[in-house]
């Protein structure tokens, strides 16, 4: 391979990138060294194995992804604004929905939920910490390298251009010579091996670790639907990893599972893909709903109505997310009686979510709705959500879907559901969970502009793109002719876009705006909660709970504040805590990975060995390590007690 | 309440005995869990695939009865003897259980030969990974198993070497049970390559 | 309230778009039986769509401006209530009436669309072929074929046989019925008709590389009379298709309309090339119309 071909060339977009990289590498590092701080920075962060702090590294990520995702977007809308528009070449806007599609659901949905539930879902169960917090610290860094890995495709080699689903034979090696797909299935392969690792970590924990007297049935809501969301991932995740790897296999090493001669087979991809797939896109929705529940209740002073229920329909919409794979591929022609099949289990996920549609509205039936930001969030959800939901259950009947599928009907469709159910759930997550993570509290004002101007562009965006799908619109159509009525509501989208990229920047500003002047939260419970975060302090000290708290009914801790005033821990309680050691492994492994990952996609087949080997050493380190943690005496606990709670 | 949960995990194995232990075993039974799924897929896509054939051999002209026969043999041996190093380790006995577990990590070691020795065979024939569907998911379902079967070699040299060091602890005690939770299910998985893709593969 | 206002924005231009006054959206413009019997299903379920969309929302608007806070209700304190098992019942009940109503009007349409819609005219064939970029159509029993546009006798019954020589793709004619996947080394066979002469527009629906956007066709629909006449004049006046020519218009790129007075199927057929059992074509999108000209027997002269 020529250095030519190495770095990607000729288009300005890409050499302002090019700039952009170096700039910030050369910024970050100047800072880190100009502040001292890069003892902090490996201390702290690269080595911890704090849920916490890997939370807040997970939704770091998330948040440099969404903006990533979200400038390939409004690329995208800005070349569909006109007809036969010049502002990209129709191979530069095929990379760019590709790599939109695959960050937003994998590098930005995913960690995004993840990290929230870093954040939160040990403090709801009253834990010290996951269960395996070495585990968790690789699973992040795995992550990590993988989103880096698939990120640099934009400068280094050329960015995948087959969509997200990497159809074949188009992502095979007879239509994509680049190394574009490489990059899409070794980047996928390793976030992958990342998410199954948390997926068994938090079953285990929640499974394990509650708090004595939490049973299943006591559980958060949020908490019940990561249980559900791990089950989803333990038995998903690996038919990706498989489906990933095959591509591997044969676009390195020519293999023909998915080529055109041989009897290999392109709808086995497909099929392989969308088993994941699908249940994919409910390991981001549960969650949603989990949060949704979280704030709905908090906001409305009331406890969740029909829990029962609640929890009934998360297991079975994931029991059914398993059995519905085929309406991604009505079309393929798979015959009536199968499309009739998986078309009846499709509209079946209806009822389940239907049922917790109507439970979230009767929780706020006879409460006392405050309207702060996070709550805004979680009620623009059910109207957005059910429009969504609607055109799902239209898009499920096999007969209509001919008309629909691929068109921008569709597109309208996914992205009222996954906007209006994960993107609004991380952001009302996120400005619930604010002040436990950082100790201060987004700014009201700032975050309901935010709100206001992302849900209304919104609306203004996708609603128009049912319309466009009806009048013949098919989705990665890098442009359209003049002449066939598109124009009016493709400006239409364009300007709703905009108005989310402000929404966008105005999130962001809040994040600074709220760090130097934004409301301390002293209490640990600002919002006056119901589950057991809010317990305890804002942020909490790294061992979450001087003792472990005891829980007598759902909503924990409301039960505590009114029946005890609150959470009052005694000194003469205090027991010396256990905690896991920090560890830098997990950060080199996961930069062999990357190394191995690199070597994989250009096929230097040397380097992928050394990254390899490294792996390999790292393993039987960690097999040989005889580190059980150790212990935090009682007088270092209670100094850091009346630390975190001064002032309250 | 302390006193009472320490005496209550002295009667537990010893590989139960710490929280640690008992969460660990617990998430590789659900690793296991994931496992499967894994399995699972790679058994679709055999299934899926081989009779397609194209232009090379079928599944039938190529198997060789008498190699796969030992290759089972091997290790349904190890799977057994790997059970007796567990019996061994609750006896307390470090001997009889260093020397079954050296005994299985021999068989799983013949096993792995023969399978590399198959697979050469089978090159030698013309029949690679790249000659047909049938082929690649063949090579893929098998090798990923016989993958994961040197790693089992490796783990287990690993864990010998720590029990010889540090003695039968906690801690080592879960390692070894969990070392032979693994074997056993890579046992079960070859069951289903033999029945599934031998058997199969010689009957159609 | 604002909230209130914002949803009726929403809501309004769908009714109105519904209403039926759109000719330009052509899946709500139906051109033939296909298309109609989608159409209905569609709006039978936009029916059940809309009554759902306005009990919920009407439900979210009282509970919002009932029950949110207010300086009156500062002493307020919401009960604490579990749940309530009949309603549960309610709302799980409603929802499997409607998906029971959809479900069984969707399989009748789903099993209906593999049937052509009418049993009294013979249907006629035609073989698709996606290439990157362009749609290829062969007549066998007319013995001519013709790139990028199609002519069909209106009021017939058209099997369209499906195939690719490489991306998926999807063929789609939104005014005459809904897309099915054409794919390498198989056939589907998709089912369309026109009720009266025309013109529609079809496309792919299936991404399929760089230039899927131009992957655009005509469909020119006529009467008996007129589609007999224009089959005779192709086969007087269009030139013949040789391989040679054929290898050319499998280039990647785009190639405009053509026409020619016989078909590629003489000398090979897409669909049977990656077939199981001792198939020794070997399929590479470079080398395989090279390969289709060594082993041709015949030309069609």
């Amino acid at each position: 391979m020529k250095w030519s071909e190495f770095f990607v060339t000729g288009e300005p977009l890409i050499y302002a990138a090019d700039v952009a990289i170096v700039l910030t590498m050369v910024g970050i590092v100047f800072v880190l060294t100009y502040f001292k701080k890069w003892k902090w920075l490996w201390n702290e962060w690269l080595t911890t194995v704090d849920h916490k702090k890997i939370g807040v590294m997970y939704i770091i990520c998330a948040v440099l992804m969404l903006f990533r995702g979200g400038v390939d977007a409004l690329l995208m809308r800005a070349q569909l604004t006109a007809p036969n528009m010049k502002f990209l070449d129709a191979q530069h806007y095929n990379e760019i929905f590709t790599t939109h599609g695959t960050i937003m659901i994998l590098f930005m949905a995913m960690p995004f939920i993840i990290g929230l539930m870093n954040i939160v879902v040990p403090l709801q169960i009253g834990a010290r910490d996951v269960a395996f917090p070495y585990l968790n610290a690789l699973s992040f860094w795995l992550f990590f390298f993988g989103a880096l890995l698939f990120n640099i495709s934009f400068v280094i080699g050329g960015s995948p251009d087959a969509g997200w689903t990497a159809y074949f034979p188009l992502a095979g090696n007879e239509f994509s010579h680049g190394v574009g797909n490489n990059y899409y299935a070794v980047a996928l392969q390793i976030s992958g091996i990342g998410t199954l690792m948390t997926g068994i970590n938090f079953l285990v924990t929640i499974l394990k670790m509650r708090a004595p007297g939490m049973t299943l049935m006591r559980m958060p809501m949020f908490t019940w639907t990561i249980l559900i969301t791990c089950v989803l991932i333990i038995f998903a995740f690996p038919v990706l990893t498989v489906a990933l790897a095959l591509m591997t296999f044969d676009r390195l090493f020519d293999t023909q599972f998915f080529t055109m001669a041989n009897g290999g087979m392109s709808m086995l991809w497909a099929n392989l893909f969308w088993i994941w797939g699908h249940p994919e896109v409910y390991i981001v929705i549960l969650p949603a709903f989990g949060i949704f529940s979280e704030v709905v209740s908090t906001f409305a002073g009331k406890r969740l109505f029909g829990y029962k229920a609640m929890v009934g329909s998360i297991v079975g919409i994931a029991f059914l997310s398993f059995i519905v794979w085929v309406h991604h591929f009505f079309t393929m022609g798979a015959g009536p009686a199968v499309n009739s099949a998986f078309s009846i289990t499709t509209m079946a996920i209806a009822i389940p979510t239907g049922v917790k549609i109507f439970n979230w509205l009767f929780t706020l039936r006879k409460g006392k709705i405050r309207f702060t930001t996070a709550m805004l969030w979680s009620l623009a959800f059910i109207p957005n959500f059910v429009i969504g939901g609607v055109t799902g259950v239209m898009l499920a009947m096999a007969a209509a879907d001919y008309q629909y599928h691929n068109s921008y009907f569709l597109i309208a469709h996914f992205h009222y559901v996954l906007i209006a159910g994960t993107v609004f759930a991380c952001f009302a997550g996120l400005h619930y969970w604010y002040p436990k993570m950082f100790g201060h509290i987004l700014n009201e004002r700032l975050g309901k502009w935010t709100f206001w101007l992302f849900m209304i562009g919104f609306n203004i965006c996708f609603f128009p793109m049912y319309f466009l799908g009806l009048m013949g619109m098919t989705r990665r159509m890098y442009t359209y002719s003049d002449g066939l009525g598109w124009t009016p509501l493709n400006v239409v989208a364009t300007v709703g876009a905009v108005l989310m990229g402000i929404g966008f920047i105005v999130l962001c500003y809040n994040i600074y705006y709220s760090a130097r002047y934004g409301e301390r939260d002293m209490t640990g419970d600002p919002w006056n909660g119901r589950t057991l975060e809010w317990a305890t302090a804002s942020p909490p000290v790294h061992y979450n709970f001087p003792v472990t708290p005891v829980v007598e009914d759902l909503d924990a801790y409301w039960v505590m504040k009114k029946k005890y005033g609150g959470f009052h821990v005694k000194e003469e309680d205090l027991k010396p805590i256990h905690m896991p050691s920090n560890s830098g492994r997990p950060f080199w492994m996961s930069v062999a990975f990357f190394v191995a990952g690199f070597g994989l996609v250009f096929k230097w087949f040397a380097l992928a060995i050394v990254g390899a080997l490294f792996i390999v050493l790292g393993l039987i380190l960690r097999s040989f390590e005889d580190d059980d943690g150790y212990y935090i005496p009682v007088d270092e606990i209670k100094r850091m007690e009346r630390a975190a709670r001064k002032g309250a | 309440m302390g006193e009472a949960a320490h005496r209550y995990e002295e009667t537990l194995p010893l590989e139960y005995r710490t929280q640690e232990s008992r969460l660990n075993i617990l998430g590789f039974w659900i690793f296991l869990g994931a496992e499967v799924a894994l399995f699972a897929t790679l058994f679709a896509t055999y299934l899926v695939l081989f009779q397609r054939t194209g232009s090379g051999p079928t599944a039938g002209e190529l198997f060789e009865v008498k190699d796969v026969l030992i290759e089972t043999l091997l290790l349904l041996t190890s799977s057994f003897t790997c059970g007796l190093a567990i019996f061994e380790m609750r006896r307390g006995r470090m001997s009889g259980l260093i020397a079954w577990l050296l005994v299985t990590l021999l068989l799983g070691a013949g096993f792995i030969t023969f399978e590399i020795r198959e697979f050469i065979h089978y090159v030698h024939e013309g029949a690679t990974m790249q000659t047909s569907a049938f082929l690649s998911s063949f090579f893929v379902l098998v090798g990923t198993h016989g993958a994961h079967v040197s790693v089992g070699i490796g783990w287990m040299i690993l864990i010998i070497i720590q029990l010889l060091q540090r003695g039968l602890t906690a801690k080592t005690a879960r390692k070894v049970f969990i070392v032979s939770l693994y074997w056993h299910f890579l046992d079960v998985v070859w069951i289903f390559i033999f029945t599934l893709v031998y058997l199969l593969g010689m009957v159609i | 309230m604002k909230r209130a206002r914002w949803r009726a924005v929403l809501v309004l231009p769908f009714l109105f778009l519904l209403g039926g006054c759109v000719e330009r959206t052509a899946v709500l413009n139906p051109q033939g039986p296909v298309a109609r019997m989608q159409y209905d299903l569609i709006m039978w379920s936009v029916g059940f769509m809309l009554f759902i969309i306005v009990v919920v929302f009407t439900l979210f608007a009282v509970f919002l401006i009932r029950y949110r806070e207010k300086p009156e209700n500062a002493g307020y304190e919401p009960p604490d209530e579990e749940g309530n098992t009949l309603l549960e019942v309610v709302w799980t009940a409603i929802p499997i009436l409607i998906v029971a109503a959809l479900a069984v009007p969707t399989v009748k349409a789903t099993f209906a669309l593999e049937k052509p819609p009418t049993e009294k005219v013979k249907p006629i064939t035609i073989h698709v072929t996606a290439a990157n970029w362009k749609w290829i159509f062969s007549y066998p029993e007319e013995n001519i074929e013709t790139v990028n546009y199609v002519h069909i006798p209106a009021g017939v019954p058209v099997k369209f046989k499906l195939t690719s020589v490489g991306p998926m793709n999807s063929f789609w004619v939104p005014e005459l019925g809904g897309q099915k996947y054409a794919m390498d080394g198989m056939e589907t066979e998709l089912i369309l008709q026109a009720d009266k002469p025309g013109s529609y527009m079809g496309r792919s629906a299936n991404f399929s590389g760089e230039k899927f956007a131009h992957m655009e066709f005509e469909v020119v629909a006529q009467t008996g009379t007129d589609f007999r006449k224009w089959v005779n004049e192709v086969k007087q006046t269009a030139p013949k298709l040789d391989e040679k020519k054929y290898t050319q218009i499998l280039k990647p790129g785009i190639v405009g309309r053509m026409t020619f007075s016989n078909t590629h199927l003489e000398w090979i057929d897409h669909a049977k090339q990656n077939s199981h059992h001792g198939n020794d074509h070997s399929m590479k999108n470079e080398n395989q119309s090279d390969e289709a000209m060594t082993e041709s027997h015949h030309h069609g002269e």
